[in-house]
This record gives structure tokens, sequence and C-alpha cells, in this order.
């Protein structure tokens, strides 16, 4: 039945939003998240909202759930102005938010989870009326067309039918604006057909929808209106039937935040360093061929998901390799970081400082945690050689620390990043892994951490980038490769390199269900 | 100042901080009391330190890995009171080393394996091996007593060597190879990384769960040494005989300086604190003190190590 062919009969601008924010910031040190942006949520509208990683849905959703409070701006509900300091504002307005993570509580079972916290009780005993309950959670779900048994527990549903749920859940606190973040990223097709179906049903019913998504096929089968975010602001809003994929992908690229780092040179490229062939695992890395050379940087693109950071960890040895082969510098490796590490992988880790670093322990200490095996084979630790490596490595690198025995925790998120790649240099590695290198650091630091990139490439070794940042792509490597759920979606040269074309592989393609 | 901080680590001002202490304990009851500063005493007191390190010393360098070890004690008791029934049985020490040292030492690689292939937590883990090697002590000894051994044997805890007791020698041969261990290999080093953060150790292509195993194990046949000097101080065993030793090994670790989170303290810091808290409750004995007042004033004094301890990091970390 689907929900698209009535967007004629749909909410004009005369008549009066459910919601509607007007210039809404929000600031954090150092970040715009939000940037006056203004946008308006109909009732019985499903309103599409796009945009990069780090665009600002994730904070705009925040915004309406009461997560954070606007620094400015102005939030009117129905005509009304509204604040919306905690997330019981929200539910008090029908605001309901499907996160992607799901809040059920595992041991209770579907009725408690709906009622949880406002269960039914009898009139004099106030106790729980556990058949009031089921029968009235049957009746929600009933109204979704679900006929699951109310008494089964949230740990022995699927991830559908717990979204499902989720949805009874809101509608049961008579949400009338439901927003969802990605809903379809980890569910199949015919989840999704139904969970469409039920989105069509809420609209008919006058509740709104507001859903955040990469398929553009969803997009535009199940949108009524669209909004594009970037860099913090509101590119534009427009009706679903007024705009077409490249033109919402060339609104949403062009981010203007953060260095663009031109790459200097271009040494000759090497022999193979990594060969990975049909690599399958089971973090959801479905069949990945990729090979990198020494002497290029090669970018492993797509959104925040797609399996880039799980194929690194597949190749690195931290995740079991389920089919598919790994070859490293024409080895096949097996047996876990330890053995990656020393056929001269490094992976700089896209948590830092959960990951890649040990912030209680100085400076020294992390810088040599890789390589101990290579400064001293024979399992003796020498003091005054392991000074002097860390000295020359902060040197390299010009790590900005008063001594190598300061802890890392006192030292700038640029630094420390550093560190986490000094640790492999010390480790004489020849094929780095950077995994978002550039999160959370400045300006400046960011054009140094690609300088290294270039510095070490030239010397010989091959690099592979995983970035979000899809200029950091297009200007740092020399090719690049696409990931969309779980696969390669597509290959780019050099000179094909652009954000529309990286975006473009990333979201279109053949999308969850067709909703038909 | 960085020769020493390059030998002594971290711990260089949490040391001197213990060594000022235990220099306060012993004027104050050098002052107030009459018998502290006999030599036979202050023997007396070290003596006792050593047994608590022994017991302690496995225990540090679980938690310098991050992990933790309640089995200790119970280890021991097993391990004792096994020793025991085979030196009844064939009058020789020997047998009855080799029995407690094997039967401590696997009890280790149980945990060890526990905690690495099952990944259990370590707390969780060992404190069903706490139980389990409890019940077996129960099983064996079926409430009984054994008492009486070599004299040749009752020497490693009773005996003195050049006027020292022997257990000290002991508690200095495993300082020096635990000190060798834990600064002057890599797999040391790598106990410590582990300890800070296992996660990136790991990511570091650090073999985390082979030195997990090690020191779980290495945990096991310190219990098994400890024992034996137990027993032969004691010159008794009974299936009762380790379980009060457990509380204060914890609390020696932690006046030590060792965290309970892993990655930070030192074998000699547990040194200080057995030390610490064996002139503690001896200068409470000379002082005629209430035996029931000793575990309140054993409880602050841990708590004045601890905050010295984090007075002087926060101090440091400000500075720097």
């Amino acid at each position: 039945m689907p929900p698209s062919a009535n967007a004629a009969a749909h909410p004009t601008a005369s008549a009066q939003p459910l919601l509607e924010l007007r210039g809404v910031s929000k600031t954090f040190p150092g970040v715009r998240a939000l940037d006056d942006v203004s946008m308006q949520i109909f009732p019985g509208e499903v309103h599409m909202l796009l945009g990069e990683n780090g665009a600002g849905k994730s904070s705009l959703i925040k915004v309406l759930y009461g997560a954070y409070s606007a620094d400015s701006g102005e939030i009117v509900c129905e005509g009304r102005p509204v604040e919306i300091r905690e997330p019981a504002d929200a539910r008090r307005l029908g605001i309901a938010v499907i996160f992607q993570e799901f809040s059920l509580v595992p041991f209770l079972d579907i009725a408690q989870n709906i009622y949880l916290g406002r269960e039914p009780r009898r009139a004099l005993t106030r106790l729980v009326d556990r058949a009031r309950m089921h029968a009235d959670a049957r009746e929600k779900l009933a109204a979704l067309e679900l006929d699951y048994d109310t008494r089964t527990l949230a740990s022995d549903l699927g991830i559908a039918q717990q979204q499902m749920v989720e949805i009874a859940k809101a509608l049961s606190q008579d949400a009338r604006i439901l927003v969802m973040d990605e809903p379809t990223a980890s569910i199949s097709d015919r989840e999704a057909d139904a969970l469409f179906r039920v989105i069509g049903r809420l609209r008919a019913a006058g509740v709104a929808i507001v859903y955040i998504s990469h398929r553009m096929k969803e997009v535009f089968a199940l949108g009524d209106r669209i909004t594009v975010l970037r860099d913090g602001r509101r590119v534009a809003s427009m009706g679903a039937r007024e705009t077409t994929p490249d033109a919402l992908i060339g609104m949403m690229v062009g981010r203007t935040v953060g260095t663009v780092y031109e790459r200097q040179r271009f040494p000759a490229v090497g022999d193979v360093a990594l060969e990975v062939r049909r690599l399958t695992t089971g973090t959801g890395v479905k069949g990945v061929d990729l090979v990198v050379r020494s002497g290029e940087i090669v970018g492993l693109s797509g959104l925040v998901g797609a399996g880039r950071t799980e194929v690194a960890r597949a190749v690195f040895g931290a995740d079991p390799v389920t089919g598919g082969e790994v070859r490293i510098f024409g080895e096949h490796v097996r047996g876990g970081p330890e053995r990656a590490a020393r056929h001269g992988v490094g992976l700089i880790p896209e948590n830092r400082k959960q990951e890649g670093l040990a912030l209680l322990r100085s400076v020294r200490d992390n810088l040599l945690a890789a390589s101990l095996w290579r400064l001293f084979p024979s399992g003796w630790f020498r003091a005054p050689v392991a000074r002097r490596k860390a000295k020359e490595m902060i040197d390299a690198l010009r790590i900005a620390t008063p001594d190598a025995d300061r802890r890392v925790r006192m030292l700038s998120g640029g630094n420390q990043q550093k560190i986490v790649i000094g640790k492999w240099l010390a480790a004489g590695c020849r094929l780095f892994i950077f995994d978002e290198p550039t999160r959370g650091i400045d300006v400046g630091a960011k054009s140094e951490v690609f300088a290294l990139m270039e510095a070490l490439m030239e010397k010989g070794a091959a690099v592979l980038l995983i970035s979000s940042e899809l200029t950091e792509i297009v200007h740092v490597c020399d090719r690049a490769y696409v990931m969309r759920e779980g696969r390669i979606a597509g290959e780019l040269p050099r000179d094909e390199l652009s954000e529309q074309k990286i975006l473009r592989l990333a979201m279109h393609g053949e999308s969850k269900a067709e909703p038909a | 100042m960085t020769a020493l901080r390059d030998r002594f680590g971290d711990e260089a001002v949490a040391f001197a901080l213990r060594l000022l202490l235990i220099a306060a304990v012993g004027v104050a009851l050098a002052v107030f009391t009459e018998g502290f500063l006999s030599a036979a005493n202050i023997l007396n007191v070290l003596r006792q330190a050593s047994l608590i390190f022994l017991l302690a010393s496995g225990l540090t360098l679980v938690l310098l890995a991050g992990g933790f070890d309640l089995s200790v004690a119970s280890n021991l008791t097993l391990a004792a009171c096994l020793a025991a029934g085979v030196m009844q049985a064939t009058g020789s020490p020997t047998f009855g080393a080799l029995t407690a040292l094997g039967c401590s030492t696997v009890a280790g690689i149980a945990n060890g394996l526990a905690v690495t292939l099952l990944r259990l937590p370590p707390f969780l883990a060992t404190y069903g091996t706490l139980w389990i090697l409890q019940g077996l002590a129960f099983q064996y000894m079926g409430g009984n007593e054994i008492y009486g051994f070599p004299a040749g044997f009752r020497q490693l805890g009773t005996g003195f060597l050049w006027g020292v007791p022997v257990p000290v020698y002991l508690m200095a041969m495993v300082l020096v190879l635990g000190t060798l261990l834990t600064r002057k290999l890599n797999i040391g080093y790598e106990i410590y990384a582990i300890g800070a953060n296992p996660v990136a150790a790991r990511l570091s292509g650090i073999p985390v769960r082979r030195r997990q195993l090690l020191v779980y194990t290495l945990s096991g046949l310190m219990a098994g040494v400890a024992a034996l000097v137990y027993l032969a101080r004691v010159n008794s065993a009974d299936s009762g005989i380790g379980e009060p030793l457990l509380l204060p090994v914890i609390a020696a670790i932690l006046i030590g300086g060792t965290s309970l989170f892993g990655g930070v303290g030192s074998l000699l810091g547990t040194v200080a604190g057995a030390i610490i808290l064996s002139l503690v409750i001896n200068g409470m004995n000379l002082l005629n003190v209430r035996s029931t007042w000793q575990p309140l004033v054993v409880g602050a004094v841990l708590l004045v190590a601890v905050l010295a301890d984090l007075a002087s990091r926060g101090r440091r970390e400000r500075i720097g």
C-alpha cells in the first residue's frame, strides 16, 4: 500500500505544522553542531532527514528529544512556543525517538516493556493489573497489524520485532511525532516491508514521521518531504517529487569545515602490500575484495556502519575471519593482532583513547607498546635503548610533550594521535591502516597527520585510509573503495574521485525492499 | 632523578611515601614502647611481613595485569593440607613441597584458563575457585589436624641464617626475581600495559592472554610457596589455615600502592605494604591494644595510604 501516493493529499503550507524549529543553534567547544536550523513537521507526513556523517542529524534529533537543549532559536508546537529541556518534556509533547540502539529491557516481556513504569493498576490493591496490561499491549500491537505474543521476552525478539515493539511503546505514550534513526539499517528486506506498511498506516492516522535514511530508494519511496543538512545548517527543504537523487547528493556534498589537505607527491607504486579476497566476517563484512600497494594511499569510504572499521579489524586480526583470505605482503596471515603486527601491519584505531592508548601511561610507554619484540628480541628490556627510541619518535613526529615521562592523558588529541602513529612507526610497520585518523583533532594537527601519511608512503609504506570526511578521501587518496552494507559498492581511480561519485556509490544502489 | 625514575618508574614518589610511613610508625613505636627496638622484635616483624608478602606477591602481579585472584588464600589452604598429608605419609619434606607447589600451580593455571579461555570476569572466576579449593581442603582433612613436621622442614618458617629469619631471605629472593620480571623483561612491561588498557594492549600486538595466563600461574605458584613457609612456621595444618590471610594480603597490597584497577603498583610497594601492616599489628600488640581494635586501625592505615597516593598523583598532574 504504499505511502508515496498520497503526497498530493498532503499538508500544504497553509496547514499548521505540528512542530516547528525556528533558527535552532547548538554549539559545542570547537564545533557548530547546529547552525540556525529551521524546519517544519506536519501531521501525517514522512519527513526525510538527509546529510553526510556529521552534518547535524544526530544533534537535531537530540534537540528534539531533549537530550541537548538548543543554545538559541525556538521550538513551536502547534503554534505555541515550547521548551524541550529533557526527554520528559519531549514525551509530554508527543515526540518519541526510535534510536538505532533499542532500549527494551531484555528480561521483561513485550507487555512489561511497553508499559514499563506506567503499568495499569487495579483500583483497590494498586497491584499491577497484568490481564489488562497484556490486553492493552495486544491492542496496541494489533493497531500495527502485529500479532506477537505479549508474554515473549524482549531478549527473544529479533531486531525488527524489537523495533516494532519500540514503535508500539511510543504509540502507547500517545506519540504524535515519531523520529526514526536509520530504521532499516540492520533489518532484512522482508522486515523492512513490514516496517514500511506500519509507517504508511501511522501516516494515514496523522502521525508525523521524521525519518533518517541513507538509502535513496527509501527516501523517494517513503518520503513526502525532504530536508538536507550540511555542516549543521539546513541546505534546503523540499517536496520529494520536486527533486532527484543526484540533486540531493549535490546538496549534501561540499562541506566546508575542516581542512582540505592537498596531496603533494605521487611516488611510483610498488608491490602488493595487502590483498583481501572475498573477506567475510561475523561482524558484517560480506565478501570484500581489495588491494593496497606499497607507495599508495587507498581510501576506504562509505557511510558509518557500512563495514569499513570491520574490514580494518579483520585485516588486523582483531576480529575472526569467517570466509575469504587476507594476504599481507604475499603471506597468508592468521592468529590475531600479534601476528599481523609482526608482519608489518599497524592499526591506528578509530577510538584513540579506548583502543589506541593507555592514557595513564607515559608517552614513552605508549610509543614502545608495539615494538618490544623488535627492540628487545631476547626479551630483556633495556631502559636506555627504550629512552633513545622514544626520543627518536618524539622528534621525528614532533610530538609536543615536555618529556617522555608525561602521561598521555595530559596531551592534546593531535599529539595523542601522533603517539599512536609513532607506536607503529617504531614497530617498523609497512602497512598502515588509519581508521578515522582526524577525528577529534584540530585543523593544524590534521594537516600534520596527512603530511606524515605521505612521508610514510614515500618511504614505501602502504596506507589504507578510512574516513567519513569525503574531502579527505578525495584530496589525499590515490584511489578509493566505497563500501555499502558490508560490500564494496565500487572503486574510484584518482581521476574519478569526487564527493558526488563517492556518495552516489555509498547511498544508491539496490535498496532494501522496494516499498511498492 | 631520571635514573631513579628509570629504575623505579612512576612509583618512585609512592615508594618514598611508604618509606616515610614506615619510618614514622617505627619512630613512634620506638618512643612509646619498650620492646620494639630489640633485634628479636624487628626480625619478628620482618618474618611476619615476609609471610604476607610471599602470598601477596603473585596477587600483586595479577592486579598489575588488571586481573584479580581471590583464591590465593584457599589455594594456600589446600596446598598446605596436602603437603602436610604427604609429609605425614611419606616423611619426606621434598614430596610434601612438590605436592604443595604442584597443586597450587595447577589451581593457578585453572584460574588463568577460566579468565582467558572461558572469559569469565577474574573476580567471579577466582571467587568460584576460592570455594572449590576450600571445599577440597575440607574434604581432604575431614575436620582433622595434621601436626608435627620434620625439623629440617620447619627451618623454612622458623629458622635463621646469619641471624636473619629464613622467610626474609625468601622475601628478598622473590622481590628480586619479581622485580627482574616486571622491570627488566618485555613480559613485565607488557603486564603493565595490559593492566592499563587491555584493549589497546591487544591492538598493539601484545599477547594479552598468554600474559594473563602467566600471572595467574605465578599467583598459584606463590600460594604454594607461602603455604610451605606458613606450614613450617605454625607446625600444624587444618582446613582453616589460610582463610584469615586473605584480607591482610589484600590490605598489604593496597597499602603498598598497587591499584585494584590494573597497571599501577609494584612488588616493592607490596613489600612496603606488608612491612607497614606487620609494624602496625606488632605495635598494637606491644602497646597492649585489644585485638578487637586491630581491624579498625588497619582500615584507617589503608585509607590514609590510598588517599596519600591520590593526593600526590593529583598534585603531580596539576603541576604537569
